[in-house]
């Protein structure tokens, strides 16, 4: 049983999963967007507060689990896998634990805004990767087909029967597919976003992460602001 | 009188005014280090407080500060230099007054921190933020005087836990301070003494002649309350009827939200136009500032308001206090009672509204305790240690310090006197590197030690800190403003209820129904729209649960079988409960099943007040769960949870039994809505995150998350952390309650009674109109998520 949402991208069969990763089983290909490895020491280092170190550790774990269930031949990182360039330079632990999620597997780490650059944990450092019909980027390009993208960490509220919700969550039209935050440390931005409704075609669906993955039509109206209490104001991305 | 000198004599003699005995004893003991008056509203506290500052300074005339003075309001210490000014020119002395809050400019600040007036009037955390300037030794080394205005609502929060920090600090700097603290009635002044105290020195009380008892009753309505609901509008024409016929009447309600509504409702019906304002916490500063001056100037014949006016300005022309809703608590009625005629030796006069029928009980309960001056309140725990750590962090703001001389200070402030010097430590080590299990911030630490001192890593860190001092942690609120440019800013509502509007939604807030039209920038647009039915505005204003005391007595009445102080209507609503169900008992626990609206709905009468009666809303959906009973959600209120689900409840014993109910409560309540409620006060005090300040805040917010979280992070990562363990202990005694849990199942000794009935039963009508629902996160959300997922699928076509 696959546990996700399948869905057809230019004729490629594609799985987003309730974990918030995407599947291309027939290429071997695993998909993470945004893990913002060292957020934690990044905020540190620059005089902030001192939050729990712990976020690498789960975010690892978390992605740890998906590689042990699906044994994926690639890795695809869509960019911000590293807070900063300076957070690539993890604790020994950390970088060894990265390492052995890396062995015996192609690694492509696709440029983000946090990540512009190589660093050392290595893989290939691109700043887009092609394969068969599909484009992997950090950002959506307007106009793009086949694309697979992150940056925007997209999260849907919904209510049902009078019950809110919000959680992250996958964007997918004919055209593409944004992906939600991987990362521990991450927020959402509320798919009622301008940026957001530009971007997704109308009929676009949101496949919600979590216990199970749940595709509804993505949500749109009036903008409002992604439900909880956000804390740390940060610039976009 | 003899003590004091010839200026403030003269000027007393020349208005023929006499000082009360508790002002002349104030004097007479002016020397000792720590006196605790105790004195009814209006009984001339401030006076007493001031009077040995200007008799010293009369004899004595010098420069520097001489007494501080601190107010919970910011708008009490306006009022009180207005106060002070006048007298102090009448008696011809030179003695500057002058206010220090966050309104103060900067130039104003620097000034006074340069050349400080005899006379400085402050809020809790405008001191601890003196207190946090390197400057400060200097400053405060010469005051002679504290005096803490309205210390028993200080002493209700964690504001009062930082302020008895701050005197700790303050005795430190200034040898041979004395203090002083002036409360209005409470039920414990010993424990409020022990409180304000340079611990483990004693703190004498003075108790001012309570005056005459309050003339109270319950206000006859033509029209009897409703079933169910609130808000009191059934007794407008009634209450409009009694702002005729008196001169300034305050009209006190519990929540924002009925005072907006009633409000509203009230100018529908003032055909004669009465002059009537609204104030509450919500409403926009310049909003209440005008109905302030309006108040003041005696151009307003009623104000409908919420504890927003408990403290604060004396205006003498209030002659009567309407409360509109159960009180609640029987020490803040009466103090609320006090608001009206501020005259000495003369009766307050009151009248209870209850605005449902449930109500009715209670304020015949609390009128049989006003009566027997039965005061209520539940004792004050030790001081959180968030408050300490920020107190630490604020220290180090103002230089180097040792570690053993600041424990030592602390444990003189009341609230720590018995802190353990581990737990101090665990604070300091929390401060200088986060005090994770896992040591990741040896580098980049906030405070180091260095030559025995611990200090600040980065000098540049103190205006961080700085800017997060305080303890009074806001919802996240967002402003609305009347579309267009230059909108008129109305107020502020919380993100949540924000979130959950859509384009034309209307809701209430200061006093006019209004339309949202969408959010630009953090801040709500509206436009007017009068000619709807408002949606509610969910403004959580802080609500307090029904005391222990108040609560036995309702239980009394209810099965007292006496009803004849009761309304009719209330009568054959009990009645009707007897009939169809049973009457909720104290030796046993009434518990009813039965559905309603396509929900099964279970409801708990534990009368354990509001905070427990959640938290056994937690337990008893936790077992539910186990079960798999589907539960969905729940709604607590001071007397009854009401639990609704997928699922029948055949049997309620087994989700209630006392067995391993403590043992298990932590794990069970880890993950719910209430601890990480809890975490993020403490997180935010502690510092451990900082508050989001004004204009800080973007629109675009994917890279902001909630502190959920880092509360979820800790607890599977370092379950041992201190924030987790300040989370659990504040979240036991204050959200939690469960002491009131542990007394109710020991007064039931597991007396169980569920009654299974066919529709929704009488005296559980009114719980379906409560707000605060909580909601179960469990697998009824799947399912329903799931089949609403279908619904819109199907009917957007893409299924």
């Amino acid at each position: 049983m696959i546990a996700g949402h399948e869905f057809a991208l230019a004729g490629a069969l594609m799985v987003a999963r309730a974990a918030g990763t995407l599947w291309w089983p027939d290429a071997g290909v695993l998909v993470v967007s945004d893990l913002h490895l060292g957020k934690s020491g990044r905020i540190a280092r620059r005089g902030g507060a001192l939050l729990p170190p712990y976020e690498t550790a789960d975010t690892l774990a978390r992605l740890g689990a998906e590689i042990a269930a699906l044994e994926p031949a690639t890795v695809v990182c869509l960019g911000d896998t590293f807070d900063d360039l300076m957070a690539a330079e993890l604790p020994e632990a950390e970088a060894l634990w990265l390492a052995r999620l890396m062995a015996g597997r192609r690694w492509i780490r696709i440029a983000g805004n946090h990540d512009p650059g190589p660093v050392r944990p290595g893989g290939e450092h691109l700043a887009e990767w092609r394969a068969g019909p599909l484009i992997f980027r950090h950002i959506a390009a307007p106009g793009a087909v086949g694309e697979v993208s992150g940056h925007y960490h997209p999260k849907a509220r919904v209510t049902a029967r009078g019950q809110a919700l919000a959680r992250p969550c996958f964007l997918i039209d004919a055209a593409r597919a944004v992906l939600p935050a991987f990362g521990t440390y991450t927020g959402g931005l509320a798919t009622t976003d301008p940026a957001l409704c530009a971007l997704m075609a109308p009929g676009a669906v949101a496949v919600l992460t979590g216990r199970r993955a749940v595709c509804l039509p993505m949500p749109r109206g009036a903008a409002r602001p992604a439900g909880g209490p956000a804390r740390r104001p940060e610039r976009r991305g | 009188m003899d003590r004091l000198p010839r200026p403030i004599l003269d000027w007393f003699a020349a208005r023929g005014w006499q000082l009360h005995p508790h002002q002349v004893e104030m004097l007479a003991r002016a020397a000792e280090p720590a006196l605790l008056l105790v004195a009814p509203t209006g009984g001339g506290k401030t006076m007493a407080g001031f009077l040995p500052t200007l008799a010293d300074l009369a004899d004595r005339p010098r420069p520097g500060l001489h007494t501080l003075y601190i107010s919970p309001l910011k708008a009490l210490a306006a009022d009180i230099r207005r106060n002070l000014t006048g007298p102090i020119a009448g008696m011809g002395l030179a003695i500057r007054v002058e206010e220090r809050t966050g309104d103060t400019s900067r130039t104003q600040r620097l000034r006074q921190r340069a050349d400080p007036p005899q006379i400085l009037l402050t809020t809790p955390e405008s001191l601890a933020l003196l207190l946090s300037y390197e400057d400060a030794p200097r400053m405060f080394a010469g005051l002679q005087r504290v005096i803490v205005d309205e210390i028993h609502a200080l002493a209700e929060s964690r504001r009062g836990d930082q302020l008895m920090l701050g005197l700790a600090r303050l005795a430190s700097l200034a040898p041979g301070l004395r203090r002083v603290g002036l409360s209005a009635t409470v039920e414990d002044p010993p424990a409020l003494a022990r409180f304000m105290a340079r611990a483990p020195e004693p703190c004498a009380v003075l108790h001012a002649d309570p005056g005459p008892d309050p003339d109270i009753t319950m206000l006859d309505t033509r029209r009897p309350p409703p079933w169910a609901g609130g808000g009191g509008r059934h007794a407008i024409p009634d209450i409009l009827d009694q702002v005729r016929a008196h001169r300034t009447t305050l009209i006190f309600h519990n929540t924002r939200a009925q005072a907006e509504i009633f409000f509203h409702d009230l100018w529908l019906q003032n055909t004669g136009n009465l002059p009537v304002g609204i104030h509450h916490g919500s409403l926009s500063r310049e909003q209440r500032e005008r109905v302030e001056a309006a108040m003041v100037a005696g151009a307003l014949r009623a104000i409908v308001c919420t504890g927003s006016l408990d403290l604060g300005i004396d205006w003498g022309n209030v002659d009567l206090v309407i409360q509109v809703g159960a009180p609640r608590n029987v020490k803040r009625l009466v103090q609320r009672i006090g608001r009206a005629n501020h005259r000495y030796n003369a009766p307050s006069k009151a009248l209870l509204v209850p605005a449902n029928r449930f109500e009715v009980v209670e304020c015949a309960a609390a009128l049989e305790a006003v009566r027997a001056h039965d005061l209520d309140g539940e004792p004050r725990g030790p001081g959180p240690l968030d408050v300490l750590c920020q107190h630490i962090l604020a220290t180090a703001c103002a230089g180097p310090f040792d570690a053993g001389a600041l424990y030592a200070e602390v444990v003189t402030a009341g609230p720590y006197a018995a802190l353990p010097r581990a737990d101090f430590d665990a604070c300091l080590e929390f401060c200088a590197t986060g005090g994770y299990a896992l040591r990741a911030y040896d580098r980049w630490r906030r405070l180091m030690e260095q030559g025995g001192l611990w200090r600040l890593r980065d000098p540049r860190n103190a205006r961080i800190i700085r800017m997060n001092l305080g303890t009074i942690v806001d919802t996240e609120k967002l402003k609305v403003r009347m579309k267009g440019r230059g909108g008129m800013a109305l107020g502020e509502v919380e993100e949540g209820f924000a979130a959950s509007l859509s384009q034309g939604d209307t809701f209430l807030i200061g006093g006019q129904v209004v339309r949202f039209e969408g959010l630009r920038e953090l801040t709500v647009e509206v436009t007017r729209d009068p000619g709807r039915t408002p949606k509610l505005a969910v403004f959580d204003g802080t609500r307090f649960a029904t005391s222990t005391r108040l609560s036995d007595r309702m239980l009394a009445i209810l099965n007292g079988g006496d009803w004849s102080a009761l309304p009719a209507a209330t009568r054959d609503w009990l009645a009707l409960q007897a009939e169809v169900s049973l009457m909720p008992r104290r030796d046993r626990l009434l518990v009813e099943s039965f559905p309603f609206e396509g929900r099964e709905h279970l409801c708990i009468w534990g009368f354990a007040g509001r905070n427990a009666q959640q938290t056994l809303g937690l337990l008893a959906t936790r077992r539910m769960e186990e079960r798999g009973l589907h539960p969905l959600g729940f709604v607590a209120t001071d007397y009854a949870t009401l639990i609704w689900g997928l699922d029948a409840v055949a049997d309620a014993a087994p989700l209630l039994e006392g067995e391993g109910l403590r043992e298990g409560l932590e794990g069970w309540l880890a993950g719910n809505a209430v601890m990480k409620r809890s975490f993020r006060s403490t997180a935010q005090i502690a510092g451990l995150i900082e508050r989001t300040l004004p204009g800080q805040r973007r629109s675009g917010r994917q890279a902001t998350f909630s502190t959920d979280i880092l509360y979820d992070t800790l607890r599977r990562h370092d379950p041992g952390h201190l924030m987790l363990r300040i989370t659990r202990e504040e979240a036991m005694r204050g959200l939690v309650d469960f002491g009131r849990i542990e007394e109710m199942l020991a007064r039931i000794g597991g007396r169980i009674d569920t009654r299974r009935l066919d529709r929704v039963p009488p005296l559980a009508a009114p719980l379906f109109l409560e707000i605060g629902r909580v909601p179960v996160q469990g697998a009824a959300r799947e399912r329903l998520l799931a089949e609403e997922a279908d619904r819109l699928m199907a009917a957007a076509g893409l299924a």
